[in-house]
């Protein structure tokens, strides 16, 4: 067979990963038969599930949790009955710090920047800043995690990290990648943030597992269903304190509807904006959810941690929804109306718009928009034939390759190719806080950002090269860059990289100048 | 595979040079704007708050006679241990302010209540796009309105690139007038030799991304430092943070005159909080970067107006959750020097349940881009004709404010 070397930077970098490094020989078998490459993952459906030892179900890491908070509160309360300190106030740093406004002449920028490097008055480092990063996001990068501290993790950080850690392996080690960029594309359709708050982050990890791996190569309308019903879907947006106004809990406890979920599911996870649902919508599908909760520590609803719908919190009475009626049937009220949703025609057009600017570009060709959305209506959803029909199109090989890699995929696509498993996933995590896209924890709930303009900020461009930069003098010594330019695209990279990498001063420089360039960025 | 922050201690003195050097084309626009009538020296500061910030929660119309029923357990109240500060005789000011409310006592703070941009559904996504594009409705725009009034300002006397805070810009600040990035670093940086080949390469192979890079790169040295370094703070400091080197990078005379910069996480859905809690928390953070500015700028702070604005407002009810479901009327801050203070400018419209908007949300009677207008005119002296058509197409109808400037 003929090799097309174009074509197999298509398959490794729009569909995948990137090639890995050393012997796998990944370049040549995507130049041999580009679309059977990146297609070969699809036959392996249960390749897609992420199973290991260390990983537990929800339900048991929702107990771990409680138990763990249980003994905070159970240490606090000991600590304050012994007369020891009291449990520190959230921290608001004093106003008063100000550096004395002195009057400013010539004031140049460079001088700005050195009084910045300078001395000003030390920040106070707050007790509570693990409480602080769930309740909000900042804009700018967040903070590195705090070198080693001599505290041993607890068992959510160390559930986090194995969870990150089995997804991080799973993503090297991946022949060519696919799968996992679906599972990525609609963990960040479906996504949740672990910033929400502990049984968030405990979570992040079995969220994915168990709500989108499943049902990758599956239908749309059976992840729809298991992602409203997964206990961190619930937690992060409050749908568990959800109560029908009109229920028996809700009577009671003088609470109330809370739209969110209902709002989300419709305008980020099926309809999307301006798909012909209104107000009055969103509010009847938040009724018809109501109950839809997971059971407590006590485990009165169920086990501890698993999705329970529970009777008592739901709004009694039939639903108009979408000018449907739905019988009061309890849980299976919203399973019908979820059902629905998932085959509505804005949904079909929704989801593949978002799939072929994610895979393809950021204006996405509209004639493989429409054949994406007629797949979808067609198989009612079945994702397997969505991405076999991506693979599939033309326009998927022939687009040019302008979309910028996001800081996940440049992370592990540079991890790929150098061909190093990770065994710690605490620099990926950093990384993907320095370069704003912390793991599993979006600003929003409509996800990560998928332009080229989110992810070529300059501030990015420039982190992202001291990223690459740190990986070039950690990793350089030991390779030879123009192997590795080899791997990664052949004869596919152009001259101008080709020299620059050959001319640079040091081989680590060439690394960090290899993982920067074109070939390595777009995809 | 190991990819740790470790120490580099090769950062080069060649590194300064970007800052000064040829790479620093992006500055080259004359650094010096005079405002032709006094020769003033403005500087303009935009703090968009994602999330829908809670108006009614932050500057509470406590004499509204319907207020207190439909905030409920989240309203705010002028008598108490932790009681709202009295603005006048019907507004008091969230008790997490007090820096603020200080700026407005010396009547360096205004606030403009009952505002919204032309928007009117419920999209966080959508709202910030109207919000931050300046056109009338949402839509895949990739300029701003603050570029497209950098632009607007003429040549030779243009203020000097705008200053795009955080590691993406805000769509606010993008397009086709040059703007620099900053954010407060946290690792060692690429020695500037590899960066001046990348760039060299990108010049070749992809333009764009070389001048993203190259803009990125202008300011490194200013996030150099150690003081910068995010420290694992909260999110209150890491606003203070943020906020003071913006304003360091601003106060120099060839510094940036406009910037933009965002603090998420104001969607306060459930356990919303009032006079203390999550709100009362951000809230915090928010009075503390204001303050910044205010030191930071030193001297620059009298010609300096800071504009925040959020997306859009929250239900006037509570919902079931104690928080407040996405609404539409809101507030917006004026804080600064320039700004004509000590006043709450609204055109009341009422919390009665016939006069709120769709029977939910503060009616919005003032369109937030007249008074971005306002200020815009005031500070730069920018024609009618280009705010109501260039900056906010199509906003004719919103007259530039008068007078929110001294």
């Amino acid at each position: 067979m003929a090799r097309d070397s174009q074509a197999a930077l298509v398959a490794l970098n729009r569909f995948g990963f990137g090639a890995r490094g050393g012997a796998s020989g990944d370049f040549i078998n995507a130049a041999t038969d580009p679309r059977g490459f990146v297609k070969a993952e699809l036959s392996r459906p249960s390749g897609v599930l992420l199973e290991a030892p260390a990983l537990q179900s929800t339900p048991q890491l929702g107990q771990a949790v409680f138990e763990y908070q249980a003994q905070v509160k159970q240490a606090r309360e000991a600590a304050a009955k012994a007369g020891g300190p009291a449990e520190a106030q959230p921290q608001q740093v004093p106003a008063d710090q100000k550096p004395d406004a002195k009057a400013r002449r010539n004031l140049s920028l460079n001088m700005a920047a050195m009084d910045i490097a300078g001395q000003p008055p030390e920040m106070k480092a707050a007790d509570n800043a693990a409480k602080a990063a769930e309740s909000m996001q900042p804009n700018a990068a967040a903070p590195p995690v705090a070198k080693p501290a001599p505290q041993p993790l607890n068992v959510i950080q160390k559930t986090f990290r194995a969870e990150a850690l089995a997804r991080l392996q799973r993503a090297t080690l991946a022949d060519c990648g696919f799968t996992e960029r679906l599972v990525v594309f609609w963990s960040n359709h479906f996504c949740i943030s672990a910033a929400k708050g502990e049984l968030a982050r405990m979570w992040a990890g079995s969220f994915e597992r168990e709500a989108i791996r499943p049902h990758v190569l599956g239908r749309f309308a059976d992840m729809l269903k298991a992602v409203e019903q997964h206990p961190a879907m619930l937690f992060f947006l409050d749908n568990q304190q959800s109560l029908g106004p009109d229920s028996r809990a809700g009577q009671n406890r003088k609470r109330g509807l809370n739209e969110n979920l209902a709002r989300e599911i419709m305008e980020l996870h099926t309809l999307g904006v301006g798909g012909g649902y209104t107000q009055e919508d969103v509010t009847s599908l938040a009724r018809i959810i109501t109950g839809w909760t997971f059971a407590g520590r006590q485990g009165q609803l169920g086990v501890p941690g698993s999705f329970v719908f529970n009777s008592n919190a739901h709004q009694p009475g039939p639903q108009v929804l979408l000018g449907k009626t739905y019988e009061a049937t309890g849980v299976a009220q919203g399973e019908a109306a979820l059902a629905d949703i998932a085959r509505h025609p804005s949904t079909a057009s929704f989801i593949a718009t978002k799939f072929v600017r994610h895979f393809v570009a950021d204006d996405p060709p509209l004639g493989l928009v429409a054949r994406l959305r007629d797949v979808f209506v067609k198989t009612d959803g079945d994702l397997k034939a969505f991405a076999t029909a991506l693979v599939d199109a033309d326009e998927a090989w022939k687009a040019p390759l302008t979309k910028m890699r996001s800081p996940y995929e440049f992370l592990v696509a540079s991890g790929r190719l150098l061909a190093r498993v990770p065994e710690d996933p605490g620099g990926y995590l950093n990384n993907l806080n320095l370069l704003g896209q912390p793991l599993w924890a979006p600003p929003g709930p409509n996800g990560f950002p998928d332009t080229n303009a989110a992810w070529t900020a300059p501030e990015g461009m420039k982190l992202r090269l001291d990223v690459a930069a740190q990986m070039g003098a950690r990793l350089g010594n030991n390779i030879d860059p123009l192997d590795l330019l080899e791997f990664a695209a052949s004869d596919a990279a152009s001259v101008e990289t080709r020299r620059t990498i050959e001319r640079a001063e040091s081989r680590q420089q060439a690394l960090a100048l290899l993982l920067m360039s074109p070939e390595l960025q777009r995809r | 595979m190991t990819m740790d922050c470790v120490e580099n201690r090769l950062l080069t003195s060649r590194r300064a040079l970007l800052l000064g050097g040829a790479s620093f084309a992006a500055w080259a626009y004359l650094p010096k704007f005079a405002r032709a009538a006094d020769g003033r020296d403005p500087r303009l500061v935009v703090v968009i708050l994602r999330g829908a910030l809670d108006g009614l929660a932050t500057v509470a119309p406590i004499g509204d006679p319907d207020y207190a029923g439909l905030h409920g357990s989240i309203a705010l109240s002028a008598d108490g241990p932790r009681a709202a500060l009295m603005l006048d005789q019907f507004f008091a000011l969230h008790p997490a302010m007090p820096e603020f409310a200080r700026m407005y006592r010396d009547k360096h703070a205004a606030i403009v209540h009952a505002v919204s941009t032309p928007y009117r559904d419920r999209s966080h996504f959508d709202g910030q796009d109207v919000l931050e594009s300046g056109y009338a409705g949402p839509g895949r725009v990739q300029s701003g309105w603050l570029n497209r009034a950098l632009e607007a300002l003429p040549r030779g006397e243009r203020v000097s690139s705008g200053l795009a805070v955080g590691p993406t810009t805000p769509l606010v600040l993008r397009g086709a007038a040059p703007t620099v990035g900053w954010a407060p670093v946290a690792l060692p940086q690429a020695d500037d030799d590899t960066a001046m080949r990348l760039v060299d390469l990108y010049r070749h192979r992809d333009p764009a991304l070389a001048s993203a890079l190259t803009q990125g790169l202008q300011l490194e040295k200013a996030a150099s430092g150690d003081d910068m370094k995010p420290k694992p703070g909260n999110a209150v400091a890491q606003m203070r943070l943020v906020a003071r080197g913006a304003a360091k990078l601003m106060a120099a005379d060839d510094g940036p005159r406009i910037a933009a910069l965002a603090f998420d996480g104001w969607d306060t859905h459930a356990n919303e909080g009032g006079p203390v809690g999550r709100l009362a928390f951000l809230l915090g953070g928010l009075d503390g970067a204001l303050a910044e500015f205010e030191s930071g700028l030193g001297d620059r702070w009298r010609n300096t107006v800071v504009v925040v604005a959020t997306e859009f407002g929250r239900t006037a009810r509570i919902n079931g959750t104690d928080g407040t479901d996405h609404g539409t009327g809101t507030i917006a801050l004026l804080a600064g020097g320039a700004v004509k203070g000590g006043r709450v400018i609204s055109d009341w419209p009422g919390l009665k349940p016939a006069n709120l908007y769709e029977g939910r949300d503060l009616k919005p009677t003032t369109d937030l881009r007249a008074v971005i207008k306002g200020v815009l005119q005031d500070q730069f002296g920018l024609s009618d004709r280009v705010l109501a058509e260039t900056v906010f197409p199509d906003s004719a109808a919103a007259r530039p404010m008068k007078g929110l400037v001294i």
